[in-house]
């Protein structure tokens, strides 16, 4: 029987969606037990947010002063050390996961399956590759760990608040290394909602122009409660900090509504929309590729059409 | 300090990739095949810190066919001072990747490795961050920006939250994004040049490297293609469209 363990990802004291979508994976593999682990230098609210999330069996707790940020070189010995007696160790496919799981995994002396899609059976996952332009069905080892990073974008996250999970300090006894420290980390403050949890996304591309004219997507996008997000373009001209790219090489969303606003639809940008709901694309170019995956599609000027909408919205 | 670089060749970025109609790959036939492009980026990088004066030597790894040599001659054209060719016919995955890695820096004893963050045929994301695991190394990844002084090496990374900065000893192993530089274009005169640079050809076998391809490929897939969409005349139409099936 399969017990998966799964790597809580948080940030500021508080845990992250992600988690809740991997605990949804990990429940697919329809395991024995499903158990959440927090490594942090204060554990108590993460965990006891943990606990209440559908489908956790007990919610165990690294607490250490080294676990203050998430740098992979200091968890990875504690993971390793507490994947003994899991069949499955399951990490978001985020940036925290991506850094963290294949240091896991080597330890172990495992390999990894990144990037799960879905779950065809306990050792048997479906994952992207070529930028999501082909989907291989993979099978692991039985005999091994099994070490996976859950692809946020194909899971909802398992609901919260039924559960109350039993919480327990685990009591991992392992050295770290001091080799690697954490300086700072420079966070783009925004009150919209979170672009990879958000149920609508508006992004603009190279199309918008400038930073200046980029108020224009911010303003719409607040007056339908959306996140907002970019494509590579955007990012590279400078109009938008990099960690609101969308694509292969950014962040992959499955937003309800995407409205691509300015985008040319470049393979790279289209991998990180695949499974979005409803695709909207603006662009003044009939010919434009986004009109390929837009479910609705308008050609015409960005600058005349979205003060229109916002019109028609009043 | 010596400079190890990993340098893949994979199908070019701009190939619309096709499944073979019987699952069984992609085909890639005939396909052209390019470096993958953060490994370029890994590879300017180390000459930068070449001609900065922090590193002396650039040594770019390749493990593939035979014909793998075309590719790193690329590599050697762009500025590596050589190459290390690890000859196999089998695919290799990032677990037996990291420990062919290691074998060479054991042999080669760099004070840095560069990888990209990830192979675009692939797309794991792995290999640099099993590697720097089983040399017990700091490693950072997603890299944007990176700097070395003092035998210590400061990197910012591209993190979903904005950009984080981490502080790691030397030797470590650093993964390039896509914003850490803009690889430099390849000279006439280089790639004479490259001719007469040297390749050391390892064969795979010889490294005594323990077999690590513990996951099976069963089947491809092609994606699952949208329905094709509608064309709205207008942006009150568009507002409508989205009422009507309560996305606003």
């Amino acid at each position: 029987m399969s017990k998966i363990l799964v790597i809580a990802e948080h940030l500021d004291g508080k845990l992250n969606p992600s988690t809740a979508r991997a605990v949804s994976a990990a429940a697919a593999v329809k395991p024995e037990a499903i158990d959440v682990l927090v490594l942090a230098d204060s554990a108590d609210t993460l965990a006891a947010e943990a606990a209440k999330i559908e489908g956790v069996s007990r919610v165990l707790t690294a607490t250490r002063a080294e676990n203050a940020h998430a740098l992979a070189a200091v968890m990875a010995p504690q993971v390793a050390k507490a994947a003994a007696g899991y069949s499955h160790v399951f990490v978001p496919s985020t940036t925290f996961g991506k850094d963290l799981a294949p240091r896991v995994a080597a330890l172990l002396g495992v390999a990894q399956v990144s990037d799960v899609m879905a779950v065809e059976g306990s050792h048997t996952f479906k994952r992207p590759i070529y930028a999501g332009n082909a989907i291989v069905t993979v099978e692991a080892d039985p005999a091994q760990t099994v070490v996976a990073t859950i692809r946020t974008a194909s899971w909802s996250a398992a609901s919260n608040g039924a559960n109350s999970a039993p919480i327990e300090a685990s009591n991992i006894d392992v050295a770290l290394p001091s080799h690697t420290r954490f300086v700072e980390l420079k966070q783009g403050k925004s009150d919209r909602p979170d672009l990879q949890s958000a149920s609508k996304v508006v992004s603009g591309g190279r199309g918008v122009g400038s930073k200046e004219n980029f108020e224009i997507v911010y303003k719409f996008a607040d007056k339908i409660g959306a996140a907002v997000g970019a494509s590579r373009a955007a990012v590279d001209a400078g109009y938008v900090p990099n960690e609101m790219q969308v694509g292969q090489t950014g962040k992959i969303i499955a937003p309800e509504l995407y409205m691509a606003i300015g985008i040319s639809g470049a393979i790279q940008h289209l991998t990180g929309i695949k499974d979005a709901g409803t695709i909207v694309a603006i662009n003044k170019d009939a010919e434009a590729p986004i009109f390929e995956v837009a479910d609705i599609g308008l050609v015409g000027d960005l600058f005349k059409i979205i003060p229109e909408l916002e019109a028609a919205l009043a | 300090m010596k400079i190890l670089v990993g340098y893949k060749r994979v199908v070019d970025y701009n190939v619309r990739i096709q499944v073979k109609p019987d699952g069984s790959g992609v085909v890639t036939e005939g396909v052209k095949l390019s470096a993958n492009p953060f490994d370029d980026i890994a590879l300017e990088e180390a000459l930068r810190l070449r001609e900065k004066g922090v590193a002396e030597e650039v040594v770019i790894v390749g493990i593939g066919p035979a014909d793998l040599t075309a590719h790193l001659r690329n590599g050697l054209a762009m500025g590596a001072n050589r190459a290390i060719h690890v000859t196999t016919a089998e695919a290799v995955q990032p677990l037996t990747a990291a420990r062919v890695f290691l074998k060479l820096v054991e042999k080669e004893q760099p004070g840095l490795v560069i990888l990209g963050k990830q192979a675009i045929d692939d797309d794991a994301n792995q290999t640099g961050q099993m590697l720097a695991a089983l040399w017990d190394r700091p490693q950072a990844t997603f890299a944007s920006k990176v700097e070395i002084a003092d035998g210590k090496v400061t990197v910012t990374r591209e993190i979903d939250a904005g950009l984080e900065t981490i502080e790691a000893d030397l030797p470590a192993v650093i993964t390039t994004d896509l914003r850490l530089n803009e690889p430099r274009f390849i000279k006439l005169p280089d790639i004479m040049k490259a001719k007469s640079k040297p390749i050391d050809t390892i064969e795979f076998g010889s490294l005594g490297v323990e077999a690590g391809d513990h996951l099976k490929t069963t089947h491809y897939a092609a994606p699952p293609k949208r329905s094709r969409g509608v064309m709205v005349k207008d942006a009150a139409e568009l507002v409508a469209t989205l009422k009507q099936k309560g996305l606003l």
